[in-house]
């Protein structure tokens, strides 16, 4: 029985994997064959016949200067994206270690109005969002949009943030604090290290939630060079129909990069998993 | 690590500020939705007015069409955004209360060289460009004769299983030709619903039966038509000048105008006008108003029409020689001349969706004077006027009231002492308390205070709490009727529990599985199972969809494979409910993986290893050690998942998008369709939302309430 049990878990693992990769597979069947989104009836996402029409044309591929306007977009994308990132886990980090260690007056009710922020349906905020741009004078520019996704970003940020700090052992500090250093040094020097794993993992989250947001992201830019990348898929789908394909190959485009920066901070996670010290 | 971050923050600015232009004062902006040809048509006819206008530049923004309304909305009416702006005559009525367009000066239009539709259609806000209405298509090699009636397609000769026409039957905008021949209308002029009626009831037993006898085939989409055409099975199609692109070379086809219905008269498809119009803005400026002037000459027209196959709704530009190359666009010429123009009115935007709902109902057998009489019965209460005007006296002693209360509680539980102690957090999160402050609570509350307002965004009309009274009376209706209130909350409840349920069950499972030290693969097997969050969820979530088809669909063509019953997943509510779930589902284990994973990197694995010397079984050290030592960081990770999930907007629309008939609809998608498919009722939008989240308030008190008494 102990033998056969790596075997089990690896089908339960791979029974996962099929069930996250089939629907997947049906889009780059889209992506390589430009048919309709619908299945064909079939079973197996085979496409019909393969090209990558579909990929250049997303690329801008064969229009002038389409490829660079596709590369400006995608910094865009990237830089957004970064952005809200940084800004949600630089704001979010001291704020989510205070509510972590420290015991002040409005402690509990900035931790409740925080989750509140969480509960109020996005959609009521996009105009008096707007407003505030207009009124800073930073619309259709792109720290303007890093601000309006670090206000998604930044209660998420402090919450997660939050209940991983609370996993560190007090220890830690306080040893580094007896050996003379202040508070703020232990903050930075040996609970910033020890909670990396979390931190990249929350602004991985952020990143994510830049990454493929458009209706925000089409409202307030309007240039297109300054376009972020699902602005530039979204318009693929128009009133009556849409381009599958281009469709489909762009959603695989865009979560390319994704997919290697999530490889980045798995190395973090793994880091994080070797320096305890301990090895299995 | 900081460092890093702090080089990369330092990179980011600088690509901020290397972005910012001016625009100079001979600049026209213009916004369009075209795409591929059409597009490079609209860029042809600016830059011949750039020649033209030696100096001029006209910035062109191709905004996507989900987008387009909203950004239009909030540009416009404060100056920013385009001087002019090309849409269909349709958002008219929407545009003129919100005051995004301005009504043309004399002499911009000329009035001689159109069809009165498409002048009566533009209402003097706009100059026609182009026109769409769909036609037949038909495969030439399947019917070498085209068909003038429907009979025709019916008695064709084709292969078993092959279908004689295919048209996104359950859609409003096609059905309303098959209405028209039976003299009927959706809305007639003065606003009044009129699908309910003996030619609604004759055209909708004509569809039945259509369906019934396998003429059209089930569940029909955009893309099912296209493919069905394109691959041969469908002889016919229903479709309009934007089918070509997809059809390409594919098919020898031909296209005429829609069919004689036997015994009652010709379908009269909808048409849409395109139009250049101006923005206020665009009103002011000469060199707007000369573009778009220069949009609706004829040599305009003839770029568009060669350039980018589109009707011109210039009469004087069919005489050129070049459009008769083109049958199919002559087809489409013809066929617009027979056309129905869509209503302007606003009240047409609450009239497609109970149409829908209708058609939909008699395809899956349901009665038509039934349907018919509920659809129109949702129109006139999507449509019922706003409440009346109401003092605000009551909402400000409300107001003055909590604001005395609560700093009553806080004088009462603060000591100064207190506060001095505080100060140092107070260090570590003023930053945060600003942005927090500044772009979430400050537009959340303006959001909020737009639900005692009624009637449109530029002219409000205080009404008090009228618009909770009515959501929390069920307007009027049973408590637990269709789409009341409370029905849909325990609908939005069921679905958060079923889903947070497999989110954190998949989640930990994985997690757990994933950090054995033994595990052979984990880095292939991690990157390989945060794929669905990767991949952007709109076209996922279209995919399950496609997946989830009766006739077309890979879930059914696996259950047919091991020898089940294929599903019509969309007509029950307990089929549709597992669609949506399992897509969310989908979707969302990989976040509680992800936060597993991260989570187990900071348990100590002394800890394990000790609970296993101590001779604990599996399921002990899991319930008993791993599980707590998780809950710290799990927990928020389930109570936002759980939030999240509650306003899960995205799937429920993209999924079931609320069938069979909105039961499977949760709060916010009722929300989002009272803004934007009824009526644009926003106030009475914000009162939803202002309910949700004093509902997800009341549940994570109570919830945190129970856990606290728990441990």
């Amino acid at each position: 029985m102990k033998k056969l049990e790596p075997f089990f878990v690896h089908v339960i693992v791979l029974a996962f994997v099929a069930f996250a990769l089939y629907p997947v597979l049906w889009v780059l069947s889209v992506a390589l064959s430009g048919a309709g989104l619908a299945s064909h009836g079939g079973v197996l996402p085979i496409p019909h016949g393969v090209t990558l029409d579909n990929a250049r044309a997303v690329a801008g591929v064969g229009k002038p200067g389409g490829v660079a306007l596709f590369l400006r977009q995608l910094t865009s994308s990237v830089v957004v994206s970064l952005g809200t990132a940084i800004v949600g886990v630089i704001v979010a980090t001291p704020a989510a270690y205070a509510l972590a260690r420290f015991k002040f007056v409005g402690a509990r009710a900035a931790e409740r109005g925080l989750l509140a922020t969480q509960m109020f349906p996005a959609v009521a905020s996009a105009v008096p969002l707007y407003l505030v741009l207009d009124a800073l004078h930073l619309l259709d520019t792109r720290i303007g949009l890093i601000l309006v996704y670090a206000s998604t970003a930044v209660p998420f940020a402090i919450f997660q943030l939050r209940g991983s700090f609370e996993t560190i052992p007090v220890d830690l500090e306080e040893a580094a604090m007896v050996d003379g250093a202040t508070r703020f040094q232990a903050f930075v020097r040996v609970v910033l290290p020890a909670a990396r794993p979390a931190i990249a993992v929350t602004a991985l989250f952020c990143f994510m939630a830049a990454w493929n947001e458009f209706i925000l992201a089409a409202t307030l830019l309007s240039r297109e060079s300054a376009f972020t990348l699902p602005v530039v898929l979204q318009r693929y789908v128009g009133e009556h129909d849409a381009e599958w394909g281009p469709f489909a190959a762009g959603a695989i485009l865009v979560s390319a990069p994704v997919m290697a920066f999530f490889y980045l901070v798995q190395k973090q996670l793994v880091a994080g998993l070797t320096a305890g010290g301990v090895k299995g | 690590m900081m460092r890093r971050a702090l080089l990369l923050l330092a990179l980011v600015l600088a690509s901020l500020l290397v972005s910012c232009e001016d625009t100079d004062a001979r600049t026209v902006v213009l916004w369009h939705a075209y795409r591929g040809d059409e597009e490079l048509a609209i860029e042809d006819v600016a830059q011949a007015f750039e020649r033209a206008h030696p100096g001029v530049r006209v910035e062109l923004l191709s905004v996507p069409f989900e987008a387009y309304l909203s950004k239009l909305e909030s540009a416009a009416p404060r100056g920013h955004g385009p001087d002019v702006f090309i849409d269909a005559h349709t958002r008219l009525g929407a545009y003129e209360e919100t005051k995004v367009v301005a009504k043309l000066p004399s002499g911009v239009l000329d009035e001689h060289a159109y069809d009165a539709t498409s002048i009566a259609a533009a209402a003097g806000y706009g100059v026609p460009l182009s026109t769409k209405c769909v036609a037949l298509y038909t495969n030439t090699a399947l019917l070498p004769e085209a068909p003038r009636a429907l009979s025709d397609l019916e008695h064709a000769k084709l292969a078993p299983g092959d279908y004689p026409l295919a048209y996104e039957a359950d859609v409003a905008y096609y059905h309303a030709a098959l209405l028209s021949a039976f003299g009927g209308r959706i809305l007639d002029d003065a606003g009044n619903y009129t699908f309910d009626s003996d030619a609604g009831v004759a055209s909708l037993e004509l569809l039945r039966r259509l369906s019934r006898e396998h003429v059209i085939p089930d569940e029909p989409n955009g893309s099912l038509v296209t493919q069905l055409f394109v691959s041969g099975r469908a002889a016919a199609v229903i479709g309009g000048p934007w089918l070509r692109a997809d059809l390409g070379t594919h098919v020898h086809y031909r296209v005429t105008s829609l069919p004689v219905v036997d015994g009652a008269g010709p379908m009269r498809p909808l048409l849409t006008v395109e139009a250049a119009m101006l923005t206020p803005r665009g009103e002011k400026s000469e060199l707007a108003i000369d573009l778009v002037r220069f949009l609706g000459s004829r040599d305009a027209a003839l770029t568009l029409a060669t350039v980018g196959h589109q009707v011109v709704a210039r009469n004087d530009a069919w005489t050129d020689p070049r459009l008769d190359g083109d049958p199919a666009l002559v087809a489409f010429h013809e066929a617009a001349r027979t056309a129905v123009a869509t209503p302007t009115s606003a009240r047409m935007q609450s009239a497609w969706v109970p149409t829908d709902e209708a058609i939909k109902k008699v395809l899956r057998g349901g009665d038509p004077r039934a349907a018919l009489a509920e659809s129109h019965a949702r129109f006139d209460d999507a449509v019922k006027p706003p409440p009346p005007p109401a003092s605000p006296t009551p909402a400000l002693v409300l107001l003055g009231a909590l604001l005395l209360f609560a700093s009553w509680r806080i004088v009462k539980n603060t000591r100064i002492s207190d506060v001095r102690a505080s100060a140092s957090a107070y260090r570590y999160t003023a930053h945060a308390f600003v942005v927090v402050i500044v772009l979430v609570v400050l537009p959340l509350g303006a959001g909020a205070a737009t639900s005692l307002f009624a009637g449109t965004r530029d002219a409000p009309r205080y009404v008090g709490f009228a618009n909770y009274v009515a959501i929390l009376t069920a307007r009027g209706g049973a408590l637990l009727g269709h789409g009341s209130f409370y029905l849909t909350l325990l609908v939005t409840v069921l679905w958060t529990l079923l889903n947070v349920f497999f989110h954190v069950t998949i989640g930990v499972l994985l997690g757990v599985l994933l950090s054995r030290p033994a595990m052979k693969l984990r880095a292939a097997y991690r990157a390989l199972l945060v794929l669905p969050w990767a991949v952007p969820s709109y076209v996922t979530a279209l995919a399950w969809k496609g997946m989830f088809h009766r006739q077309f669909g890979a879930v059914n063509a696996l259950l047919s494979f091991v020898g089940a019953e294929p599903i019509s997943w969309f007509s029950k509510f307990s089929t549709a409910l597992t669609a949506n779930v399992t897509t969310n589902v989908w979707l969302g284990f990989p976040f509680m993986m992800v936060v597993t994973l991260g989570a187990l990197t900071s348990i100590p694995k002394e800890v394990l290893e000790a609970a296993e010397v101590d001779g604990c079984t599996r399921a002990q050290r899991f319930f008993r050690v791993t599980l707590p030592l998780l809950r710290p960081a799990l927990l928020p990770a389930v109570v936002l998942g759980a939030i999240w999930t509650f306003n899960m907007f995205n799937v429920v629309f993209l999924v079931s998008g609320g069938e069979p008939d909105g039961t499977t609809d949760i709060l916010v998608s009722d929300a989002y369709r009272w803004a934007f498919t009824r009526d644009a009722q926003y106030g009475y939008a914000a009162a939803y939302a202002v309910l949700i989240f004093g509902l997800l308030w009341l549940m994570t008190r109570a919830s945190s309430k129970i856990a606290e008494r728990a441990s």
